[in-house]
């Protein structure tokens, strides 16, 4: 089977996924109790059943489940997601003006993880057991176990408030690629990385330290390459691998992590829109954002899928 | 090529007298014996002794025991207006406020650091943080422990039904998984939680109503891998029916791998709801959960008036990590126990 | 000068169970293209032993002692260069399974380029064409077009043969052999034991063939060690071993070789089987399995000596030698076994397998 058929049959699989994305999406936030007009109307004491029934319309809520249901997939079909029910901003505009923040924090993120992660799961299993192993694993295994939000709260606690060489809060008003907000990145940046970071650096080791057991290594020594080749050459590419499967999964936790740390920093991107919409009660865009997240993951997937064929030429064949 | 085999054309060798029968029939000459020494274990008691060698999980344990231990006798507890536990290592209620209850001793409504009186300071309402730690345990214990195993409960059902009809079945329900790995497990707990309400069995629902599908998958995996082991085959020869087969002897050979996950998903599941409480989505405010005390410790700690109050972070953060530190520490730990891999001469000697 | 001495080699593996004493005390020497047999069950420490020939023993096993000389040269007091520079170059090794033995992600052709590129500086395009002449050799169809295709678009059969022209590439001194035929099915197994030989034949190599099978031995080698727990038993040209054998043993090996068109003859077998490494039995670690066995062979430990003169065996020397009580005088009994050849049937040497081995 060739790369392009391969992907092409992964592209088919995934539009039923994606109609079940939409179903919990939608379910979700429609099904449970909770109710919009409610709380808007909290706020208007004289409000009686006629106006709740106008918002009710208004908002696209009277219909049976199910026609509300088409009605959204409809929309979302042709790029409308409907709009904010307090602002009356189209939810699509929110989502763009706030996505370049999130995808920058979640890039850095990652990127700083696979930097800080694969030379130390290399150099891990490399001196299995040993000293520096120990200790890379002790660390790893506390990168893991640290609430990330608390990590950055203690990372306002250390840098902005002891040593002040961040401002407490995310400057306002500066554009995205400023040195200001890059400067600022780093706090956000560094707390979801290290989770990332930890895990890779874990898998790293454990498939590494894995391969080299494995004969073709034997071999590969035996050819008298030296041992820099064996590990670089022979064994990184095979424990890549679980890497990459590990990708997607790490992909869902950044995606989760960034809209807690988002909170944290006051990072003004879409993940505090998230927070913000919940609370508020805003099902257009909560499902909007929620299935944009969906997406953004079966599309890592998939990226994660055709890397792994790849990287694997036994793969494309099964 | 020449035929240089020593032994072609000059007929079969054939050996008398060596005769093997007198080694069986005679008695052992020495103390000697194959079994000497080496008991057969079985996988479990095997993992057990390697577990019982690993110190760190060990001191995992320990911490996690502690942590328990701590939780349970911090304040008395009562089951129908019956003292079952009369104990309390917590010098406060959980939600007393130090300055009403206790006044001319120098509490006030508000922050104040630690002191000898109060070990890890008063929160922005008065109120012990050090007994509310100890108190909070039980909370975030209770949920990471049940969330588990309610979720590996239904994962493991799940994916012994789907692995072992497959077929449609199984296509069907790992479509299902597929979906629900698109999302991350936090936000779909955030959403529920958000729509039912803050509270513990709210909070249970949201992390295990979706929280089954990673069980289930993994489940599945090992289903198909025992499924064509002869004995499953054989009851099923016997005619024994399907489910009976299902449980009796797929389930139990699933279990390692299960127990594995579960031990370091709870980790993961107890940093989820501190999570939850920290955005003011987990238990209703003013509960010592450890997450919930963390409400508006960004607010506390960037109050720029008075300085940071860094303990009212500080301390329910350490102790929400030290849990989850130790749990993963159990994790690994029952991970090297399990994974059957016999370090020895296997691996650079004869196979 | 031998080309290779190995002299009091001694292997320990540290596990958790306890120490593993994988090889001890071994003492053999090939010459320049000679062919030389190692034979013994699983665990008898015949693949260790090749492992040490090129220091490639990994944690937790160590080499004790001992000396190994390459071309008079101490290979395990040589630096982490020197050893390179020999691995798969002067001594290279043929794997037992050469579906593990080949990186599932990098070309079959790759792998076998790759050490000419290192050893001999060949370019790219040089160790290619080189490569490609190789596969041809070692009979592999379409070699240049089979040059890119991945290990796992090979057959059995076809893997080995790579392997075999991995382990020819830098035209070697020494091959080691490990079970090379162990994962083939006997059809190929011939033909690739036939393809060893005469391209070792041609290359003017030596060959140090370790193999559970008494048939593959007498296809091939000259002169035979035959090992038990660790320890070299018996020692002696490939005819002697055959016609004349010394240790009980050799001579149960023998017995449990299947006799193809015999139905009358039940197998005979060694009963038991080869004791774990980490607790040997006490003085002959044969004595268990032994039908010989008397309360002496539980008491001392029998060495290795020269089967004609019963004096300590000498690397020189010696022909044949064995490890039993019964040449040092200690035994009271008789060693009765007697060795016939039928000359009636002329088809069948022994060709499978030992019968006390799992495989
Ligand atoms: S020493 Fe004794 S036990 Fe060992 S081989 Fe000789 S007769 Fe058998």
């Amino acid at each position: 089977m060739s790369l392009r058929r391969f992907i092409v049959k992964r592209l088919l699989a995934i539009i039923p996924i994606l109609f079940g994305v939409s179903i919990i999406t939608f379910g979700l936030v429609h099904l449970t109790p909770g109710d919009p007009v409610q709380q808007i109307l909290a706020l208007n004491p004289r409000a009686g059943p006629t106006e709740k029934q106008q918002l009710r319309e208004q908002f696209g809520l009277a219909a049976p489940i199910w026609e509300q249901y088409l009605n959204w997939m409809k929309g979302v079909f042709t790029g409308d997601f409907g709009e904010v029910y307090r602002s009356r901003r189209a939810v699509s505009e929110v989502i763009y003006s706030r996505l370049p923040e999130t995808l920058l924090l979640g890039l850095f993120g990652w990127v700083f993880g696979l930097v800080i992660a694969i030379p130390t799961g290399i150099y891990a299993a490399v001196h299995k057991d040993q000293l520096g192993d120990t200790v890379s694993r002790f660390v790893a295994l506390s990168g893991i176990s640290i609430p990330n939000f608390w990590l950055g709260l203690m990372l306002i606690l250390i840098g902005s408030l002891t040593l002040g060489w961040w401002p407490v809060t995310a400057p306002k008003r500066a554009p995205l690629l400023s040195f200001d907000m890059l400067w600022y990145l780093i706090l956000p940046g560094l707390t979801i990385g290290t989770a990332a970071a930890s895990s890779i650096m874990r898998v790293m080791r454990t498939s590494m330290a894995e391969e080299m057991n494995k004969e073709y290594v034997t071999a590969a020594r035996a050819k008298g390459l030296p041992e820099r080749t064996v590990v670089l050459k022979h064994v990184l590419r095979n424990s890549l691998i679980s890497v990459v499967t590990l990708a997607a999964t790490l992909t869902a936790s950044i995606v989760a992590g960034s809209v807690i740390i988002e909170q944290v920093f006051a990072w003004p991107g879409l993940g505090q829109t998230f927070i913000q919409a919940i609370r508020n009660a805003e099902y257009n865009l909560i499902m909007a954002i929620t299935l944009f997240t969906g997406v953004f993951i079966i599309l890592a997937n998939l990226v994660a899928d055709i890397l792994y064929a790849a990287l694997d030429p036994r793969i494309r064949y099964d | 090529m020449t035929d240089k085999n020593v032994l072609s054309g000059r007929g079969r060798i054939e050996i008398t007298g060596f005769n093997p029968e007198r080694v069986e029939q005679r008695d052992s000459l020495s103390g000697w014996s194959e079994e000497a020494g080496r008991a057969t274990q079985s996988r479990w008691s095997r993992a057990w002794q390697r577990f019982k060698r690993n110190r760190s999980a060990l001191l995992g344990v320990v911490v996690v025991a502690l942590l328990a231990f701590l939780a349970i006798f911090a304040r008395p507890i009562e089951v129908f207006g019956l003292t079952v536990q009369p104990f309390s290592l917590a010098p406060h209620p959980p939600g007393e406020l130090l300055y009403f209850n206790h006044p001319g001793e120098g509490f006030t409504g508000d922050y104040q650091p630690p002191s000898m009186k109060a070990p890890m300071g008063v929160d922005g309402d008065g109120r012990d943080i050090f007994s509310r730690l100890l108190y909070g345990g039980r909370y975030s214990l209770s949920i990471g422990f049940i969330v588990v195993g309610l979720t590996a409960g239904i994962g493991l059902l799940y994916g012994a039904v789907s692995g072992y009809y497959g077929g449609w079945v199984d296509e069907i329900m790992m479509r299902i998984v597929d979906v629900i790995y698109a999302f991350p497990g936090l936000i779909l707990s955030l959403i529920i939680v958000s729509m039912l309400g803050r509270g513990y069995t709210q909070l249970i629902i949201a992390f295990s109503l979706f929280g089954w599908a990673g069980y289930g998958r993994l489940v599945r995996g090992e289903v198909l891998k025992v499924k064509e082991n002869e004995y499953v085959m054989a009851a099923k020869a016997l005619g024994a029916r399907d489910r009976s087969v299902v449980l009796r002897h797929i389930a139990p050979n699933t279990m390692a791998p299960l127990l594995v996950v579960a031990s370091l998903r709870i980790g993961t599941v107890v940093i989820g709801v501190a999570a939850l409480g920290f955005l003011g989505l987990g238990m209703p405010p003013g509960s010592a959960e450890w997450g919930t005390m963390l409400d508006g410790a960004r607010n506390s700690l960037i109050r720029l008036d008075t300085g940071p109050k860094w303990w009212a972070t500080v301390f329910p953060g350490t102790a929400i990590f030290l849990f989850v530190m130790s749990m993963n520490m159990i994790g690994d730990g029952i991970n090297d126990a399990l994974d059957a891999q016999q370090t020895g001469v296997g691996k650079g000697g004869d196979e | 000068m031998a080309l290779l001495e190995v002299e009091d080699l001694t292997v320990n593996f540290y596990t958790q169970d306890g120490t593993v004493n994988a090889v001890d005390n071994l003492t053999y020497s090939i010459e320049r293209g000679e062919k030389f047999g190692v034979v013994g069950e699983s665990g008898a420490g015949k693949s260790v032993t090749a492992l040490s020939l090129m220091r490639l023993i990994d944690s937790p096993g160590h080499i004790e002692s001992g000396e190994i000389r390459f071309k008079g040269q101490d290979i395990l007091s040589m630096s982490e260069d020197e050893v390179r520079s020999i691995r798969g170059n002067e001594i290279a090794m043929i794997f037992q399974d050469a579906q593990t033995a080949l990186n599932p992600v990098y070309s079959v052709g790759e792998q076998i380029a790759e050490a000419m590129r290192h050893h001999l500086d060949y370019s790219k395009s040089e160790a290619k064409e080189e490569t490609i002449d190789l596969l041809a050799k070692v009979g592999i169809p379409e070699a240049r077009k089979r040059y890119s295709d991945y290990p796992h678009e090979f057959s059995g059969g076809m893997q080995q043969r790579a392997i075999i022209a991995m382990a020819l590439s830098c035209d070697p001194d020494l091959l080691i052999c490990d079970e090379p035929t162990t994962a083939l099915d006997v059809t190929i197994e011939a033909k690739i034991l036939e393809e060893i030989e005469s391209l070792a034949e041609e290359f003017d190599t030596a060959i140090q063939l370790i193999t559970h099978d008494l048939g593959v031995i007498a296809e091939i080698c000259d002169r035979v060690m035959v090992m038990y727990g660790g320890k070299p038993v018996e020692k002696a040209p490939v005819e002697e071993l055959f016609y004349d054998p010394k240790h009980p043993y050799t001579v149960g090996l023998m017995s449990s070789i299947p006799r193809i068109g015999d139905s009358t003859d039940r197998l005979q077998t060694i009963p038991g089987k080869m004791p774990d490494l980490v607790e040997l039995p006490p003085g002959c670690s044969f004595h268990p399995r032994c039908p010989y066995a008397e309360e002496a062979c539980t008491l001392s430990e029998p060495e290795l000596l020269d089967t004609k003169t019963g004096k300590p065996a000498s690397e020189v020397g010696t022909n044949h030698s064995a490890a039993c009580l019964a040449y040092s005088g200690d035994l009271t009994g008789e060693l009765d076994y007697s060795v016939t050849v039928n000359e009636d049937s002329k088809s069948n040497a022994p060709a499978s397998q030992i019968t006390g081995d799992n495989q």
